[in-house]
């Protein structure tokens, strides 16, 4: 009993920071699922989701606006923002570039996200601006069973609620409406969606649209967190090894990819770090990832179509 | 007018092989390299203009000798043998280890050598990070690379060996002793890395045009095509690693030893492998000439963004100068990969042609 506290304890606290992990690759999923681009650029649209969210907010709050009125109205300029974004990104750097090969897109989303970072932070600032949407409090739980209880933070719990929407939220959005089920032809084949009449581009843009504001979501719980700061790009591509337990192409997969990561990295933080030097929390992922690339490329949920050689 | 082939004949083989089959092409090229050996070190002993300062040779042009070579060394990675590497920064940080590893605990050697021998541990580590390309590609194989980024970060920082159990970290880099010729001075050591950059840069350009360059570039286009007409996979890409890692080991070492002098994990962070990869996106894939042409912007474009405002005479913060950066890499980058994907190496190929047929259209 003594080490099954500690133990839990760690494994709740990871899942639930693995959450914020899922949040990102949730994003990458869908502008994957239907446009076959693998977005570099999400952590950007994270940090820049949060930045708009959290300079507005401020701003508002300096106004004399009553909290909840700044909150409504900044989550809607952020949403803006991130719609901007959607469109810049369809219109100028992924339309002029259809049918080229993924790596060409892989590297135009890369100096994507990089015309983000940098306007984004000219825009609304480089400082670490702290954000407090959610309570940050821990609870104790199960203190009858063990002794001191397990150690849950409110925030975590917020993450996973809000993953937990999110994902219904987008589970209804593509099987049961028109824009939905249009989405998923653009993911199946882009020439025989065309040829009924869909239409490519504004398809993209409500992918990115979509993912955008996955972003916005993730941006809430991450800047509670950690603030609002420029180390959120560095996190948020922990979502890559996610992606590639996960696969690239499942919903699920990435917020299970994501419990797995978050679990496995705090788990083996506390039980592996002390033997080999701490910080492993560092690289853990990607080691896993590489691992999972060996034995099973398509991931846990992808399809297997993977191009092999 | 003045720049085309009439009446150079090729009158052998060797003529036809030639990198440069123009007279008025090798006059350039070798112009450049007499300025560079010899012109330059004239005008540094000298005190003739900018020259004479220090900072154009420690804070310019040996940085951007060694970032070209780096450089260089991916491109053969990438821009040649089609393999996307996220980990560029890692390599340099192998090779800058590796040779300060050997120099602390095989003394007694030449400098030369553990500057070559940290390219060969980068090689061989390279090698050892090739193997999923094997079965992986694309962006698969860019992810493997990035755990290689971050694996190597996190040796660097915590495994104390590898540091010497410096405590912070930092470590220092032996006296440059070449030989018996101790570079001391910014134009020694500026003529260290001329030397070392051209002898890769002929040798990486002789590569490609060969037998092993043409596997690479076949593997590149369409692996399967390559495949069937003979080309094995595993020996072209695993030659592509290793070459490409020891060249880009090479460059880190010269980082470490000729630039740095001292230096900490940081410097090979995840940063300089997308500087890296900048440049030859911006010079050229594959492309040698690309390669110092990326380089060069990648380096410029900062410091032309802090001068010339400051010249009109409005002030612009360091903060702003580095989103101003981004902002302008990004754009450049997503401009190029729509109009011109062979980068800044292409549009200087068109120029060319457009001089051979000047003043006539076509």
């Amino acid at each position: 009993m003594d080490t099954l506290g500690p133990f839990l304890e760690i494994l709740i606290g990871g899942l639930l920071s693995g959450v914020l992990y899922s949040l990102v690759a949730l994003g990458f999923v869908l502008i994957f699922k239907a446009s076959s681009v693998f977005n570099f650029a999400q952590g950007a649209m994270v940090l820049l989701a949060g930045l708009a969210l959290v300079r507005s907010l401020d701003l508002l709050i300096g106004y004399g606006f009553p909290v909840w009125a700044a909150v409504v109205l900044a989550l809607v300029f952020a949403g803006g923002v991130m719609a901007l974004t959607a469109y810049f990104a369809e219109r100028f750097v992924l339309g002029p570039l259809v049918n080229q090969d993924s790596l060409t897109l892989f590297m135009a989303t890369i100096g994507l996200a990089f015309i983000l970072l940098g306007a984004g932070q000219i825009i609304f600032g480089s400082d670490v601006y702290p954000l407090a949407l959610y309570p940050t409090d821990a609870w104790i739980l199960l203190e009858s069973v063990f002794p001191g209880g397990i150690l849950v933070n409110k925030l975590d719990i917020w993450g996973g609620v809000i993953a937990g929407l999110l994902v219904a939220g987008l589970a209804i959005f593509f099987q049961r409406t028109k824009i939905g089920r249009a989405l998923r032809a653009v993911a199946d084949d882009h020439s025989a969606a065309q040829s009924v009449g869909i239409s490519i581009d504004w398809i993209w843009f409500v992918v990115w649209l979509a993912s955008g504001l996955v972003a916005l979501a993730a941006a809430t719980v991450w800047g509670t967190k950690l603030g609002v700061q420029f180390s959120i790009v560095f996190l948020a591509l922990k979502a890559f090894p996610v992606l590639i337990i996960g696969g690239f192409t499942s919903v699920p997969g990435a917020i299970v990819g994501g419990l797995l990561i978050g679990a496995g990295e705090k788990l083996a933080e506390a039980y592996l770090g002390p033997f080999i030097g701490g910080g492993i929390e560092y690289w853990f992922a990607y080691v896993v990832a590489l691992l999972v690339l060996l034995v099973r490329p398509q991931g846990l949920f992808g399809e297997r179509i993977i191009e092999r050689i | 007018m003045f720049y085309r082939e009439a009446g150079q004949f090729k009158t052998s083989y060797a003529a036809d092989m030639a990198v440069f089959p123009l007279r008025q092409d090798r006059m350039v090229v070798y112009l450049f390299l007499l300025f560079a050996f010899i012109g330059m070190p004239l005008l540094a002993r000298f005190n003739i203009g900018v020259f004479g300062q220090d900072y154009i040779f420690n804070g310019i042009l040996i940085p951007l000798l060694i970032l070209s070579l780096a450089a260089i060394g991916l491109n053969i990675l990438t821009g040649y043998c089609g393999q996307i590497s996220l980990g560029a920064g890692a390599f340099m940080g192998i090779g800058a280890y590796a040779a300060y590893n050997i120099s602390l605990r095989v003394p007694g050697m030449p400098l030369l050598f553990f500057i070559l021998l940290g390219g060969g541990v980068s090689a061989l580590v390279g090698i050892l990070f090739g193997i999923p390309s094997l079965r992986i590609k694309g962006l698969y194989l860019a992810v493997a690379t990035l755990a290689a980024q971050f694996f190597f970060d996190w040796v660097f920082i915590r495994v104390g060996w590898v540091t010497n159990y410096s405590s912070s970290g930092s470590v220092n880099a032996p006296q440059l002793n070449f030989f018996g010729w101790v570079a001391e001075r910014p134009i020694d050591r500026y003529l260290v890395c001329l030397l070392f950059v051209t002898i890769f840069a002929i040798l990486a350009k002789n590569l490609v045009r060969g037998n092993l360059g043409r596997q690479w570039m076949a593997i590149r286009d369409m692996d399967i095509a390559a495949e069937i007409m003979g080309i094995r996979p595993l020996y072209a890409k695993l030659t592509a690693f290793a070459i490409s890692s020891f060249i880009i080991g090479v460059a880190g070492a010269l980082w470490a030893f000729v630039h740095l002098g001292s230096w900490e994990p940081l410097a090979f962070d995840i940063d300089k492998s997308t500087q890296i990869l900048f440049m030859i996106i911006i010079g050229g894939l594959g492309s040698i000439l690309g390669s110092f042409l990326g380089a060069i912007f990648i380096l410029v474009l900062p410091i032309m963004i802090d001068l010339v405002p400051s010249a009109f005479g409005v002030q612009v913060s360091v903060q702003t100068v580095t989103n101003l950066n981004f902002v302008i890499v990004g754009a450049l980058i997503c401009a190029l990969l729509i109009y011109e994907p062979r980068g800044f190496a292409r549009l200087w190929g068109i120029a060319k042609e457009k001089l051979r047929l000047w003043p006539y259209p076509y």
